[in-house]
C-alpha cells in the first residue's frame, strides 16, 4: 500500500514535471538587437520568459539594419522551418501574412483588450484581415534631433523653429569648431532624415499624399524639390567621414561634445541613457524644424509564424509578455522609445520620453500620426527601397533637387 | 583506357564490373542535375513571372530584364563590375606573376615569404572587408598614420568618396586573391624544362626577352585557370562588398552580385532578382565555355 | 617530370649581378610589407586596451599589452543575447567543415578516377558539365536549396549544413582530382589489372596513396571554403547551432556607442586561425599539389 502510495506521489511530482519537459517550452526569437543599448532592452523580455518558464533561443543575425536577417528568414521560411518570433516592421508583416504564413494572436489580444489600447495607426500594421499576427513592442518617432546642451549653451542656441533658423545655427556652429551634424551614411539613415524633410517642407498632409498615397503630383511638386533642398544643405553639415558610418557612432559624436546634432528617431535616446546622460542637463530633445505636432512613427513587432501546436503556447505566452503593461514600461526605458499601449503612465519617462507620449495623444486626435517612410511604414519594401535609392544617391552625389525629384517619380513608377 | 575485361564472371556481376564507373558518378551527377542545374532553371523561368515576394507563375516576357536595365543601380553595378573585374584579374595576374618570378629566383626563405603571400586567401571575405575597412577608415587608419608621421598633407579618404570607393574593394580583393595566383605561377614555373632555357640563353638570349618568348607562353594555360578563378572570384564577391562598404557611399560600390542580392531578399522583387542572376550566370557562362574548350581539348593531348 | 627551380637566365648566365639581387629582395620586402600590414595591425589591434587604439595609430606597439580582448572573445562577448563568446560556434564549424571537407574530398577523389581511369563516351562531356558547378554564385541557390532542405528534414541542422557544403564542393573536388589522375601515368594502373586488380582496389592500392599533394590542394581548398562561407551557414542554422563566421558577423557589427576593435580583432583573429594554420604549414604541399600537374590546363 506505502508503495503504492509513495509511486503515486512520484508519479505526480515527476510526472507534472516531466510533461512540462517534454513539452520543451521554449521560443526560438529572430532578431538583429545586436548592440549594446538594443540587447539590454531585448533582454528584459528574455527574463520575463524565463520566469515564465520559457526558455529563450536566441537567433541574432546582425547587419544591414535586419536585411541579413530578413535573408535568413526568407531561406527558413522556403525550407518550411520558421522561428516561432521574428523581429518585423510595418509592411514586411503584412508580406508575410499574405502568404498566409502567419499565427493568430487573437485568443490572447481578445482576452487582453489589445483594441482599445493600442493606437489604430499601428493596429493597421500589427493586424490582418481582422486577426491579430504581430505583438507591438515599442512605438518609435523618427522626426526628432538630439543635440548636446553643453555646445548649445556655450554658443546661446536654442531649438529652431524653422529649417532657416537650423542653417543659421550650423554656420555659428561649425565656425566654432564643432560638426553641425553627425551623420550615419547608410542608405536607411538618409531616408530617416528625409522623413523629416517631406514633412517639414509639406506638413502631414503632404507628406500623407506624397509618401504613403504616392500621388504622383505630391511626388513631383515643387514642395518636394523643396524636401530635396534641405537634403541637399544638411549635406553641407556633415563632416566628410560619415559614409557608411554606424548610426551609434554617430550618436556617441554628439555625446561626446565632436558633434553638435543628430537627427535621428528617438533609438537614439537608449544610446545618450545607456552612457549615463539626462535630457535637459547633458542633452536636448526637439522636434526637427516645423514638424511639431506630427509624429511619425516606426514601431517593432514580433510576429508570430504558424508554427507547430507545441509552440503556439509559448507563441501566445511571449505575446503576453510583450503586451504586459510593466515589460513596456521596462522596454522601453531601456530602449528609448515609448510603449505601444497607450495606458501605461508616463511617470517614469524622462521629459523626451513624456513629450514623446503627449505627443501622440494629439497627432493621433489630429490625424498627423504618420507611418515612417524610411522604416516601412509608409510603402511597400519594393517600392520604399527604389525610392531611397534616389534619395541617397541625391545625397551622396549632391543631384540638384529639380532632377532628384524628377527621379523619384521614375523610380516609383518603375517600382509599382 | 577501356574498361576492365573479367573474362571469366557471371552476367551480373559482368554488368556491374562493367557500369561501376557510371554508378559511382551517378549520385554526383544527380546532384549536379538538381542542385546546379535545377536551380538555374527555376531562377530562370522566376526571371520571366511578375514574382514579386513570393514566386508566382505569371509570365511577362522579358519586363523584368527590361526593368533591370532601366535601373540606375544596375547601370552602377555594371560599371563597377568592368571596372572592379578588370583591374581585379589583371593586378591579382601581374603582381601574382611578378612574385613568382622574383620567388623562383633562388631566394632565400622563399618558404616563409610565399607563406607571406598565401595567407590572405585563408581568410573570410568578412575578415578581410573589416580589416581593410579599418585601415582604410580616414579618421583611424592609414591616413590618421601618414599624418602622424608629419605628412598632413596626405589624404587617402577613397574609401568614402563616391568614385573612388570601388578601388578600395580592389585593393582588399587584390591583397586577398594574388597569392594564391602567384603559387599557380610558381608552380607553373617549376615545371618548365631546363633544357629549353638553358639553350635559349646560350644562345645569347637576355634574360627578359627569354621570359617573354618563352616562359610567359608556356605558361598560358595557367593564365586561364588564373582567369577563370579570378571571374568566379570577382563575381562571388558580394561578402567582400558589405563588409568594406556596405554598397556605399550611396550605391557608389553596387556590383551585379549585391544588386541581385537586394532585390530578391531584401526588396521583395524576386522577378528582378532573377533575372539579374540569369545576367550573372551568363556572364560566367561566357568566360566558362572557353575554358571547358581548352580543358576537354587538353583531353585528347597525351599525357605525360 | 621537369626538376625542381629552373636556373634563371641570371644564375645561368652567370651574372647574378649584385644590383639585380637587390632588386629582387627590395621588391619582394615592399610587397611582404604591404601583405603582412593588415595582419600586423590586426594583430596590435588585438592586444591593445580600447582607450589606446583610439588615441593612438593603428601601427604602434601597444603600450599596455592586454590578453583580455581574446578571453572575452573566445568566453564572455555577446553574441546577441546570449554573452557566452565564440567558442561554441567554433566548435560547430569545425564539427561541420571537417565531415564536409572529408566527403566531398573522397567523392571528387573516386569521380576524379572514374572520368579518367574508365573512360566512357561522353566522359568528357560529362565532366564539363559538372564543371560549371563550380561557378555558381550561392545566392542564386539559396531560395530553391531552403526549399529542397525542408522537405528532407533537414532546414537549420548541422547535417543539412554538411550536405550543403558537399553538394556545392563536387564541381571543384572532382576537378581537382581529375587533373591530377589525368597525368598519373597508366602503366601502373595496366601492370595491376593484369596482375587481377579491379575497381576499388586500383582505386586503394595504387591511385589513393599517390595522391598526397592533391588531396592537400583540395582539402586545404575545401577547407578554407566550407569555413568561411557566411550565406550558406547563416540561412541554414538557428540561434546556437551556428557556425562560427554567423556569430563573427554578429560580434562585428555590434557596436555599444564605441566599437570594440580589439575584441572584433581577437575574434576575427581567432576565427582565421584554423584557416591560415592551414595554408602556413600546408602551404608546401599546396604547391606540390599545384606542380604535380592539377593546373596546368
Amino acid at each position: 500500500m506505502r508503495k503504492t502510495v509513495i509511486a503515486a506521489v512520484l508519479a505526480a511530482a515527476f510526472g507534472a514535471g516531466g510533461s512540462a519537459l517534454a513539452a520543451d517550452k521554449s521560443v526560438e526569437v529572430v532578431h538583429w538587437w545586436t548592440s549594446g543599448g538594443e540587447a539590454a532592452a531585448l533582454k528584459v523580455l528574455k527574463d520575463d520568459m524565463e520566469k515564465k518558464g520559457y526558455a529563450w533561443k536566441d537567433s541574432p543575425v546582425a547587419g544591414g539594419g535586419g536585411d541579413q536577417a530578413r535573408t535568413v528568414l526568407r531561406a527558413r521560411v522556403a525550407a518550411g522551418n520558421p522561428p516561432d518570433a521574428m523581429q518585423m516592421l510595418g509592411f514586411i508583416i503584412q508580406d508575410y501574412a499574405e502568404e498566409g504564413l502567419l499565427g493568430d494572436l487573437t485568443p490572447v489580444a481578445s482576452k487582453e483588450g489589445w483594441d482599445k489600447v493600442v493606437p489604430q495607426p499601428i493596429q493597421r500594421f500589427s493586424k490582418y484581415n481582422g486577426r491579430w499576427v504581430a505583438a507591438p513592442v515599442n512605438i518609435h518617432r523618427t522626426n526628432w534631433i538630439w543635440a548636446n546642451k553643453k555646445i548649445f549653451d556655450q554658443l546661446k542656441l536654442a531649438p529652431p523653429k524653422t529649417f532657416a533658423e537650423l542653417v543659421a545655427m550650423s554656420d555659428k556652429i561649425r565656425k566654432a569648431g564643432y560638426i553641425p551634424l553627425a551623420h550615419g551614411g547608410q542608405p536607411w539613415q538618409e531616408a530617416t532624415i528625409f522623413d523629416s524633410a517631406v514633412l517639414s517642407a509639406g506638413g502631414p498632409a503632404f507628406y500623407r499624399k506624397a509618401m504613403i498615397e504616392l500621388d504622383e503630383s505630391a511626388l513631383g511638386s515643387k514642395t518636394m524639390e523643396q524636401a530635396f533642398g534641405q537634403m541637399q544643405k544638411l549635406r553641407g553639415m556633415v563632416d566628410p567621414n560619415f559614409p557608411n558610418r554606424d548610426w551609434n557612432l554617430a550618436t556617441a559624436m554628439v555625446i561626446n561634445g565632436k558633434a553638435a546634432m543628430q537627427i535621428m528617431g528617438d533609438w537614439a535616446k537608449g544610446e545618450f541613457l545607456k552612457a549615463g546622460k539626462k535630457p535637459g542637463v547633458d542633452f536636448l530633445c526637439f522636434q526637427y524644424p516645423a514638424t511639431e505636432g506630427s509624429f511619425t512613427f516606426n514601431t517593432d513587432q514580433f510576429a508570430m509564424f504558424k508554427v507547430g501546436k507545441e509552440q503556439e503556447q509559448g507563441q501566445l505566452a511571449l505575446a503576453s509578455a510583450i503586451m504586459d503593461k510593466s515589460f513596456q514600461e521596462a522596454f522601453n526605458l531601456a530602449k528609448g522609445s515609448i510603449p505601444a499601449r497607450i495606458d501605461v503612465s508616463d511617470a517614469k519617462f524622462d521629459a523626451c520620453g513624456k513629450k514623446s507620449m503627449a505627443d501622440l495623444k494629439v497627432a493621433m486626435k489630429n490625424n498627423s500620426m504618420l507611418g515612417s517612410f524610411a522604416h516601412g511604414h509608409a510603402v511597400r519594401e519594393s517600392v520604399k527601397g527604389a525610392m531611397i535609392d534616389v534619395v541617397t544617391k541625391a545625397f551622396n552625389s549632391g543631384i540638384p533637387p529639380a532632377e532628384a525629384t524628377r527621379q523619384l517619380v521614375a523610380a516609383v513608377k518603375a517600382a509599382k | 583506357m577501356a574498361a576492365g575485361r573479367t573474362p571469366s564472371m557471371p552476367g551480373a556481376r559482368r554488368w556491374l564490373q562493367r557500369n561501376l564507373p557510371k554508378i559511382v558518378l551517378s549520385p554526383t551527377v544527380a546532384a549536379s542535375l538538381v542542385f546546379v542545374y535545377g536551380f538555374i532553371a527555376w531562377t530562370t523561368l522566376l526571371s520571366f513571372t511578375r514574382s514579386k515576394t513570393i514566386p508566382n507563375f505569371d509570365l511577362v516576357g522579358f519586363l523584368q530584364y527590361v526593368r533591370v536595365w532601366e535601373h540606375p543601380r544596375w547601370q552602377v553595378a555594371i560599371h563597377n563590375l568592368f571596372a572592379f573585374g578588370t583591374l581585379y584579374i589583371g593586378l591579382c595576374l601581374a603582381i601574382g606573376l611578378l612574385l613568382a618570378i622574383l620567388l623562383d629566383q633562388r631566394i632565400r626563405l622563399e618558404g616563409a615569404l610565399r607563406a607571406v603571400y598565401l595567407y590572405p586567401m585563408a581568410l573570410s571575405f568578412i575578415v578581410t572587408g573589416t580589416a581593410w575597412k579599418w585601415m582604410l577608415n580616414p579618421g583611424l587608419g592609414l591616413e590618421k598614420l601618414v599624418q602622424g608621421w608629419g605628412w598632413t598633407g596626405f589624404t587617402f579618404d577613397w574609401i568614402v568618396n563616391e568614385d573612388m570607393a570601388i578601388y578600395t574593394v580592389v585593393i582588399a580583393g587584390v591583397w586577398q586573391a594574388s597569392g594564391f595566383v602567384m603559387a599557380m605561377f610558381l608552380a607553373g614555373l617549376r615545371g618548365i624544362d631546363d633544357e629549353i632555357l638553358k639553350a635559349a640563353s646560350m644562345d645569347g638570349a637576355s634574360a627578359p626577352r627569354i621570359y617573354l618568348r618563352i616562359v610567359l607562353p608556356m605558361l598560358r594555360p595557367i593564365f586561364v585557370s588564373a582567369v577563370v578563378i579570378l571571374a568566379h572570384l570577382a563575381i562571388k564577391s558580394y561578402e567582400l562588398v558589405v563588409a568594406l562598404t556596405g554598397g556605399g557611399p550611396g550605391y557608389a560600390t553596387e556590383l551585379p552580385s549585391t544588386f541581385m542580392y537586394v532585390h530578391t531578399f531584401t526588396r521583395n522583387e524576386l522577378g528582378m532578382g532573377a533575372a539579374s542572376a540569369v545576367m550573372m550566370l551568363l556572364t560566367v557562362a561566357a568566360i566558362m565555355v572557353p575554358y571547358l574548350y581548352s580543358e576537354m581539348r587538353s583531353a585528347h593531348r597525351p599525357a605525360h | 617530370m621537369a626538376s625542381a627551380a629552373w636556373e634563371s637566365p641570371q644564375m645561368v648566365k652567370g651574372r647574378g649581378s649584385r644590383l639585380s639581387r637587390a632588386v629582387i629582395y627590395g621588391l619582394l620586402g615592399f610587397f611582404a610589407f604591404v601583405y603582412l600590414l593588415p595582419l600586423v595591425v590586426m594583430l596590435l589591434t588585438s592586444f591593445k586596451p580600447l582607450a589606446e587604439i583610439y588615441a593612438g595609430n593603428m601601427v604602434a606597439l601597444p603600450r599596455q599589452w592586454t590578453v583580455e580582448p581574446w578571453v572575452k572573445a573566445w568566453e564572455e562577448v555577446c553574441v546577441g543575447l546570449l554573452c557566452r563568446g565564440i567558442k561554441g560556434y567554433f566548435w560547430i564549424s569545425v564539427k561541420m567543415t571537417f565531415f564536409a571537407v572529408l566527403i566531398s574530398t573522397a567523392v571528387g577523389a573516386v569521380n576524379g578516377y572514374v572520368l579518367t581511369k574508365w573512360r566512357f563516351r561522353g566522359a568528357n562531356l560529362l565532366f564539363g558539365f559538372l564543371l560549371f558547378g563550380c561557378f555558381i554564385p550561392f545566392q542564386i541557390v539559396l531560395i530553391p536549396m531552403a526549399a529542397v532542405l525542408g522537405k528532407m528534414g533537414l532546414a537549420s541542422s548541422t547535417t543539412g549544413l554538411v550536405l550543403v557544403h558537399v553538394v556545392y564542393g563536387l564541381a571543384f573536388t572532382t576537378l581537382y582530382f581529375r587533373n591530377y589522375y589525368a597525368v598519373f601515368p597508366d602503366e601502373l594502373i595496366k601492370a595491376a589489372m593484369i596482375d587481377g586488380a579491379r575497381f576499388w582496389s586500383i582505386f586503394f592500392r595504387i591511385l589513393l596513396p599517390n595522391s598526397g599533394p592533391i588531396i592537400a590542394v583540395t582539402v586545404i581548398w575545401q577547407f578554407t571554403n566550407i569555413w568561411n562561407d557566411f550565406l550558406f551557414g547563416a540561412s541554414f542554422s538557428t540561434g546556437e547551432s551556428a557556425p562560427m563566421t554567423v556569430a563573427l558577423n554578429n560580434v562585428v557589427n555590434t557596436s555599444t556607442g564605441e566599437r570594440e576593435y580589439n575584441v572584433h580583432m581577437a575574434a576575427a583573429m581567432i576565427a582565421a586561425l584554423p584557416t591560415l594554420m592551414v595554408y602556413v604549414f600546408g602551404g608546401r604541399y599546396f604547391l606540390r599539389g599545384l606542380m604535380a600537374g592539377s593546373v596546368k590546363g
